[in-house]
């Protein structure tokens, strides 16, 4: 019993918040094991692998934006617009100015940070709300896109294509599998393999048990065991086909934010604003900076999901990036961020992102049309904030729990009062 | 008094949560026509017991009885109990803020006609109940608009308007300035002569003995005793000891000041109100701080204690106009919070959970949140440092909380001030400005903040309090600087600081007139 207890406190870091966010990951594999017993194998295949990635890298980058958006309190309608409006600037210097495609890369991220820098003005300066001044850019963006590209569709050159449709290149032996997607699989191994090592150091100094030791073992054969296979299979595809470069893109991001939003100032800063404002100016928290900041960081993000867009698709086309905003903002609270602000993290919003994409996808292998799939789609987001803040109320935080603990009624819906005083000692005692 | 009518008994009550029992076997009797006081520290148990007599915790899940007029009554929910008669004022005021008064008042209860509200008639009973609970604000006017003091006397006349006969107020002076709370006391006093019975839950202990005829003391869930405040002769002492289940023999640590030269000083301080720019809400102001000196600002609400502090630290409130401020010999300008932190400056504001903390970190991030650039190597946050920095104060401040992990929400007011001054102390400050730093907290943990206040200053460092409870100023502080109306008007040390000297500077402009 105990260690199915340990089980469940250390499997994913231990917290109440990592609770959470294993309910997610256990719904991710719950769904792609359902859909791949539905389609008879065809949803791990490694080519609908790659193209779940493909399809949907361009979404997972919006979220991670959106996510620091999110959690300082604001919200942007306008990533799909701004990814169109990018996205056909780009295309145009190729096609028309001749601009080479890196340079036409960096172009677009500049087009990104001065959108992101106008509408950041707004929010952060002048303090008309984020909903309001991102409702009027998705309109002035989409207006602009059209424009510029008179409705019309824009192709990208070949070059360009690469950062959407590309793959790593083939190497060395021929091992029948992609070399270069091996390698990436093993150095990511080896990362899980040192987090680990690193997070029981982190533990021990700061006087917590860590975790047992078969428990963090267990924990690493699993996912060391999940790249494995990924890595196979993203190898194991078309011969010329890999990880893409898009998912490439998106993994770098992934690394490089979570690392920003949790083991940095800049990072702390946005969740104290989002948690409570004026306390984090009266701490020292330049508020208008960080408003600015998390409106920028968005802009250049959408604009780079419009372009990985349009180097897939070859082509900028008038109706880029419709509707990116809500699945963007959906992938972001199906993973566990507070629409008040300052909850939420990045690694639970690419999870919400991909349980969102696996549920489109394998429907979409099932021949369920785009009606019904926006329906379930629909009622996957409410059911996912819904069970959330039910189990918030209830001051409990797991599914289990609340089936353990029947009748359970507390006093958490009447007004604040300060809390129990009478557990206090017994606390203290255990602390010491 | 026993010869009086017992309007309210409630029997071997006794309430658990999981896990913890709540109440048990609490015993209170209220006679009509009363003011029955119930006294004990945080946590032990008033507000729950007056949970279960209104009804916010139904019939059901509780043990005992509760007999009302003479009858034994199940209330289901809050409504139940109002119909009955017993209205309860919660500290928390429940009005909303963009209503006008005679809205607010009938919220839930409007009169109507034919389906419609009878504003008519809402208004004219609207004047009628402001005039009993002596409100004199247009009723048209917007809670927003009028101050905390008035507030509270909406509340009251809300509930009349619900036909009270047992009124409960939770903390009602809380908030409120000395004017205000005495005004309230003599409404109190007024009801009691129309019959109207209170209970009244309050820590401030000298209001309980100026106007109880019975106080009801509970300690960590049950009935400690009730005393007649007037045939047991009943002063402060001998309340506190009951709450404590000892004597407190004094409320304030025993302290020897070691003062040394002037390190901090403020100039000719001027600023103007935020919105409305003709207001001046420091007037010329100058002060200055010691090293090791506890300096105390005494004022009524709204005097602009909390404006001159806001101001200078960083400039976070109003405009600046002119002034300096001059640290160590040196004139520093501090333009944002960042800048006052940096130059060692610290404020801990009056209101805990709304500019204090982040309800939503835990304790470790919130210890280090006013100086991430110490626990931070090339950019990058160590959280090793962190859990240390945080641990190292849990335990010098002794925060009730099992691990550094606990969400500060999840704490008493007391931990959470204490959560807040570690924030503060990790900054390293040199001067400590505190506001109103042990308000909504229990006798024991206010000792507990004095001791650690008192340390401070023996650093080396200059505090700042200010405070609304002069007996904790005149206890706590070496000299005390009176505010009113946005003005210094004088200068009192501490073997000249007696309440009615202060009383008398707080509200007289006789010092700013020979400016």
């Amino acid at each position: 019993m105990s260690r199915i207890k340990d089980l469940q406190k250390n499997l994913f870091g231990g917290t109440t918040s990592n609770a959470r966010q294993f309910g997610m990951i256990f719904t991710l594999v719950a769904i792609v094991l359902i859909f791949q017993i539905w389609t008879n194998g065809l949803t791990l295949r490694s080519d609908n692998l790659i193209a779940l990635f493909q399809q949907n890298s361009y979404i997972l980058i919006l979220a991670i934006g959106m996510l620091m958006v999110i959690v300082a309190g604001h919200i942007d309608l306008s990533v799909g617009s701004v990814a169109a409006f990018t996205g056909i600037l780009v295309a145009k210097s190729m096609t028309e100015w001749d601009l080479p495609w890196p340079a036409a890369i960096v172009f677009g991220l500049a087009i990104g940070a001065v959108i992101g820098a106008w509408q950041g003005f707004w929010v952060a300066y002048i303090g008309v709300p984020a909903f309001i001044v991102t409702l009027a850019g998705m309109l002035l963006f989409r207006g602009g896109n059209q424009f510029i590209g008179n409705a019309q569709s824009i192709p990208v050159p070949e070059g360009f294509r690469e950062i959407g449709s590309g793959f790593l290149p083939e190497f060395g032996p021929n091992t029948g599998y992609n070399n270069a997607t091996l390698l990436l699989g093993l150095a990511a191994a080896v990362a899980i393999v040192w987090r680990e090592l690193q997070l029981r150091k982190t533990r021990r100094a700061m006087d917590a048990d860590p975790a047992p030791m078969w428990i963090s073992i267990l924990r690493m054969a699993v996912m060391v065991g999940v790249i494995a296979f990924a890595a196979l299979r993203f190898a194991s595809g078309r011969v010329g086909t890999s990880f893409p470069i898009s998912g490439i893109i998106l993994v770098a991001l992934v690394i490089a934010y979570s690392f920003y939003t949790r083991n940095t100032a800049g990072g702390r800063h946005i969740y104290a604003v989002g948690g409570n404002s004026r306390a984090a100016e009266l701490s020292g928290v330049k508020l208008k900076r960080v408003n600015f900041f998390v409106m920028m960081n968005m802009s250049v993000l959408a604009a780079l999901a419009g372009m990985i867009f349009v180097a897939r698709s070859q082509a900028s086309g008038p109706q880029d990036g419709n509707g990116w905003e809500l699945d963007a903002i959906a992938a972001v609270f199906i993973g566990g961020a507070a629409v008040a602000g300052g909850i939420g993290t990045i690694s639970g919003s690419i999870v919400g992102g991909l349980v969102m994409a696996v549920l489109n996808n394998g429907l979409q292998l099932q021949g369920v049309g785009t009606d019904k799939v926006q329906i379930i789609k629909g009622l996957v987001l409410l059911l996912a904030v819904a069970i959330d803040v039910y189990n918030k109320s209830q001051g409990r935080f797991s599914i289990i729990g609340s089936l353990m603990r029947p009748f359970r009624r507390d006093d958490s819906a009447s007004p604040p009062s300060p809390p129990d005083a009478e557990r206090e000692p017994a606390k203290a005692a255990v602390s010491g | 008094m026993s010869d009086v009518p017992i309007l309210l008994e409630m029997r071997s009550i006794t309430k658990e949560f999981p896990g913890v029992k709540a109440l048990s076997d609490v015993n209170l009797v209220v006679r009509a026509g009363e003011i029955h006081a119930i006294c004990g520290e945080n946590g032990a148990g008033k507000s729950t017991l007056m949970k279960v007599l209104s009804g916010v915790y139904p019939y059901g899940t509780y043990d005992g009885q509760i007999i009302y007029q003479g009858a034994e009554t199940r209330f289901s929910d809050i409504r139940a109990s109002e119909s009955a008669g017993i209205v309860i004022i919660h500290q928390e005021l429940a009005l909303i803020p963009g209503m006008s008064i005679t809205e607010n008042i009938f919220l839930g209860n409007e009169p109507r006609k034919r389906g419609a509200i009878d504003w008519t008639a809402a208004n004219r009973m609207a004047l009628d109940l402001m005039a009993r609970v002596g409100l004199q604000e247009d009723p048209d006017t917007l809670i927003k608009d009028i101050g905390v003091g008035k507030q509270q006397l909406v509340e009251i006349a809300k509930a009349f308007a619900k036909d009270v006969k047992l009124l409960i107020l939770d903390e009602p002076t809380a908030a409120l300035n000395e004017a205000d709370s005495r005004h309230l006391l003599d409404l109190l006093r007024g009801f009691r002569s129309r019959g109207i019975t209170s209970i009244m839950i309050s820590h401030k202990l000298n209001e309980i003995e100026a106007i109880a005829d019975q106080i009801t003391i509970l300690r960590d869930g049950r009935t400690v005793e009730t005393l007649n405040v007037k045939a047991d002769g009943v002063d402060e002492d001998r309340i506190v000891r009951g709450m404590v289940g000892r004597e407190l023999s004094s409320r304030f640590p025993d302290h020897t000041p070691k003062i040394g030269e002037v390190f901090f000083e403020v100039r000719n301080w001027n600023v103007r109100h935020p919105i409305s720019a003709d207001r001046q809400v420091c007037k010329n102001e100058s002060f200055v701080v010691r090293r090791g000196e506890i300096v105390g600002f005494a004022g009524l609400m709204g005097a602009g204690r909390t404006e001159l502090a806001m101001s200078v630290f960083g400039r976070s409130y109003g405009v600046y106009e002119s002034g300096t401020i001059i640290k160590d010999g040196k004139e520093i300008v501090l333009k944002s919070v960042a800048d006052a932190i940096d130059n060692g400056l610290a404020y801990v504001s009056e209101d805990r959970k709304a500019l204090g903390l982040n309800l939503l970190d835990d304790i470790k991030s919130s210890t280090v949140a006013a100086k991430l650039s110490k626990i931070s190597h090339r950019g990058v946050l160590s959280e090793v440092e962190e859990y240390q920095a945080a641990e190292a104060y849990r335990k010098e401040l002794r925060t009730k909380a099992p691990t550094v992990d606990e969400g500060v929400s999840k704490l008493s007011g007391g931990n959470q001030q204490k959560v807040v001054l570690a924030k503060w102390m990790f900054t390293d400050p040199d001067l400590l400005i505190l506001d109103e730093p042990t308000r909504g907290i229990d006798v024991g943990a206010k000792y507990e903040i004095y001791g650690i206040i008192q340390r401070l200053a023996d650093q080396g460092k200059g505090v700042v309090v200010i405070s609304s409870e002069l007996p904790e100023l005149i206890g706590l502080c070496d000299r005390i600087y009176t505010v009113f109306e946005g003005a210094i008007t004088g200068e009192i040390a501490r073997a000249d600081a007696d309440p009615e000297t202060l009383m008398k500077q707080m509200t007289s402009t006789k010092k700013l007139a020979t400016r």
